[in-house]
């Protein structure tokens, strides 16, 4: 912990209704272990209100604050300036791709919330459906349940934060594909359990678009690796219309 | 007969939770929001859904209400919501001379409690610290602050409420005889300015109801008073811990997702639209944080952050409807009609400070209709960008 005090340049991506694209500059005083994300609500409250920008928690548990940092896709709620730049540098900050951008840094996700309803993806799930890793600390989840109160629920690893979509190049170029979060949040419940999600996944826009580029892997904020994710959903659907075909014998 | 129009300036949990109510029992609602959904102090709570034993000694009203919100809670949002219980915990001397009055208190209340030995509790919840002189489960549970609010943005919305989103409110419109009849806003995101009437306008601005009532020339002093959170990286409990004493700073260790939180803090500030986040706050949680759960030393700061509690000062303006949160028709306090102020609240108890709002404002226009929101479950919060 420290006094210490940076200056930065913000460039940020500014977009109203038809006007054209433009990028504004703003030089902060800032903390280097403050976030992204305040910096940018600083710029609203202090230098220009007409800034809009999306945001909600600020502790990287509501998916609202992607936004692209300097060409990468970023949770800026948890992303401290001190990673991103250096004492008298730059950050660049625009908003997602593969979304229509609302205006200035926010986007319209309406894709991504789409794609995980008709996936079912689960928002709340038994603990068992995404353990916990341990690391030296013990795992809460071989704690036994007192009978009255039933299986332990907690809220699913993908915070819906578009992240992923934004970083796909196939999300780029297909606008009804799936996409990483919602394959993986198919893959999480299993075909074999729920085979209903079989005709939803196994399709052109679905688990067979996939690249493996493993740029989704590479930027989700929250732990929910969809690269293997959607391999792994693969080898469940081949599995499944392998057991289809045996069982029709 | 066509439907009275109100609008709702602010979409925190207070503002989605009126519109929703409106919405249900026969408005035609407008809710107009200069951020996204839950852009405020709502979005940046804590996230502990209370079982009321926090308040079980101190305010027992409050205490009341929460656990019988909880459990309504549960029901219509299981979305948003971790059911996994909570644990009170004592760790020092001090702590259990509050033992005592926290068992009165609970049963006074009707929150269900039991006590464990240190033994059970360490059972439990292996990582709590192995000193702990007592415990006790309490029903609370915790919630994703977002995901709360779209459900019942979702539901206003399926009910024909109008969202207006990145639009800040600039002035209210008067008409001849001073009283409200609407709003100047300014959508930001297309920057253009417009007017909306209506038959009611209702300030859910949470720390900024001030500068809202400020318009029509009503004084609310609002003592803004936020306190600091700090996420950690490592999920250490399945329940909410809390410090059994007193409320107090730093004194409630949450898990959410993969995280753990630790909150909170009280200072007072002039303005509300931008509160740094103080380093020594930021110490004092991982010091009172550890206290309960050792390991949180082990772990890595994920974020942090703060919320702002709208306190209204000592010269607030006439009675309020409700003693445990703060809701004022101006016609009777000032005498400016068309205006009606909510502020102050728990997260946990939106709902219920929604019916209370909405049986008033149903009044005014002579409508006897009945608040359903307590037995209907909410839709996705997905549905709102549906
Ligand atoms: C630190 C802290 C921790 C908390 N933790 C918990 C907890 O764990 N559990 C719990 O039950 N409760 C908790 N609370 C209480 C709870 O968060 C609040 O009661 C609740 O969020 C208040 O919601 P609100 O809608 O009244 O205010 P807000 O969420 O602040 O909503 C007001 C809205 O009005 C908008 N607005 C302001 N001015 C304008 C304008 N001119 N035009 C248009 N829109 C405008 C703002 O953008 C904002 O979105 C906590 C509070 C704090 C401060
Ligand atoms: S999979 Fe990861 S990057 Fe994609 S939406 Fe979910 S949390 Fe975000
Ligand atoms: S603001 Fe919620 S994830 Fe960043």
């Amino acid at each position: 912990m420290s006094d210490e005090k940076w200056t930065v340049t913000f460039i940020v991506f500014r977009k109203k209704d038809e006007q054209p694209v433009r990028y504004d500059t703003f030089t902060l005083e800032v903390s280097p272990n403050e976030y992204v994300l305040d910096a940018v609500e600083r710029i609203w409250a202090f230098h220009d209100r007409s800034l809009v920008f999306a945001h909600a928690c600020h502790h990287s548990t509501c998916g609202a604050c992607g936004m692209r940092v300097n060409g990468v896709e970023r949770l800026t709620c948890i992303t401290p300036i001190r990673e991103v730049t250096r004492n008298g540098g730059t950050v660049r900050v625009e908003p997602l791709r593969n979304f229509p951008v609302v205006s200035d840094l926010a986007v319209d996700m309406s894709r991504l919330y789409q794609a995980m309803d008709v996936v079912h993806a689960q928002a709340v799930h038994p603990l068992d459906a995404a353990p916990l890793e341990g690391d030296g600390i013990r795992p809460p989840r071989q704690v036994p349940q007192p009978e009255e109160e039933g299986e332990f629920l907690r809220l699913a690893d993908c915070i819906e934060c578009g992240l992923c979509v934004s970083a796909c190049p196939v999300a780029g170029t297909d606008p009804a594909y799936l996409g990483p979060a919602a394959l993986a949040g198919a893959q999480l419940q299993s075909i074999a359990r729920n085979p209903d999600l079989l005709s939803v996944v196994d399709c052109a826009e679905g688990v067979w678009r996939c690249h493996s580029a493993y740029e989704c892997t590479a930027v989700c904020p929250s732990n929910v690796q969809p690269g293997w994710r959607i391999m792994d959903l693969r080898r469940q659907v081949v599995a499944q219309r392998i057991k289809a075909l045996l069982g029709q014998r | 007969m066509t439907k009275p129009h109100a609008i709702v300036i602010g979409a925190g949990f207070t503002g989605v939770a009126i519109a929703y109510d409106l919405a249900q029992r026969g408005f035609r609602v407008s809710v107009v929001e200069r951020g996204p959904i839950a852009n405020g102090t709502s979005g940046r709570t804590h996230g502990l859904l209370h079982s009321g034993a926090r308040y079980a000694v101190n305010d027992q009203e409050s205490a009341i209400e929460c656990i019988q919100e909880n459990i309504i809670l549960r029901r219509i949002v299981p979305d948003a919501i971790e059911p996994n219980g909570g644990l009170f915990v004592a760790v020092q001397e001090e702590d259990l001379a509050y033992r005592d009055k926290f068992i009165e208190g609970c049963a006074a209340c009707g929150i269900p409690i039991r006590e464990l030995t240190p033994q059970e509790a360490l059972r439990l919840e292996p990582n709590l610290n192995p000193r702990l002189l007592t415990a006790f489960t309490v029903p609370d549970a915790t919630f994703d602050p977002l995901r709360l609010a779209l459900a019942f943005a979702a539901s206003a919305k399926a009910g024909g409420a109008q969202f207006y989103l990145y639009t800040d409110v600039v002035d209210l419109l008067r008409d001849g005889r001073g009283n409200v009849c609407g709003v100047k806003a300014w959508n930001r995101a297309a920057d253009r300015r417009f007017d909306l009437l209506a038959e009611v306008v209702v300030n859910a601005t949470g720390a900024w109801v001030g500068q809202i009532t400020a318009m029509a020339g009503i004084q609310v002093p609002i003592a803004p008073t936020p306190g600091v959170m700090v996420a950690y990286d490592r999920r250490l409990t399945q329940r909410a811990i809390n410090l059994l004493n007193e409320p107090g700073d730093g004194d409630i260790v949450l898990p959410q997702r993969r995280m753990m939180v630790v909150g909170t803090t009280s200072f007072t500030i002039e303005d509300p639209d931008y509160v740094p986040v103080y380093e020594d706050h930021v110490a004092l949680m991982m010091e009172r944080g550890s206290a309960l759960i050792p390991a949180l030393r082990q772990t890595r700061e994920r974020g942090a952050y703060m919320a702002t509690r709208p306190l209204i000062g000592g010269t607030a303006p006439g009675r309020s409807i409700s003693r445990t949160f703060k809701a004022y028709d101006h016609a009777e306090t000032d005498g400016i009609d068309g205006l009606v102020t909510i502020t102050g609240g728990k997260a946990t108890t939106l709902r219920l400070m929604a019916e209370k709002t909405v049986d008033v404002i149903c009044r005014k226009f002579g409508m006897d209709v009945p608040c359903r929101t307590a037995e209907t479950p909410l839709l996705s919060y997905r549905k709102f960008y549906l």
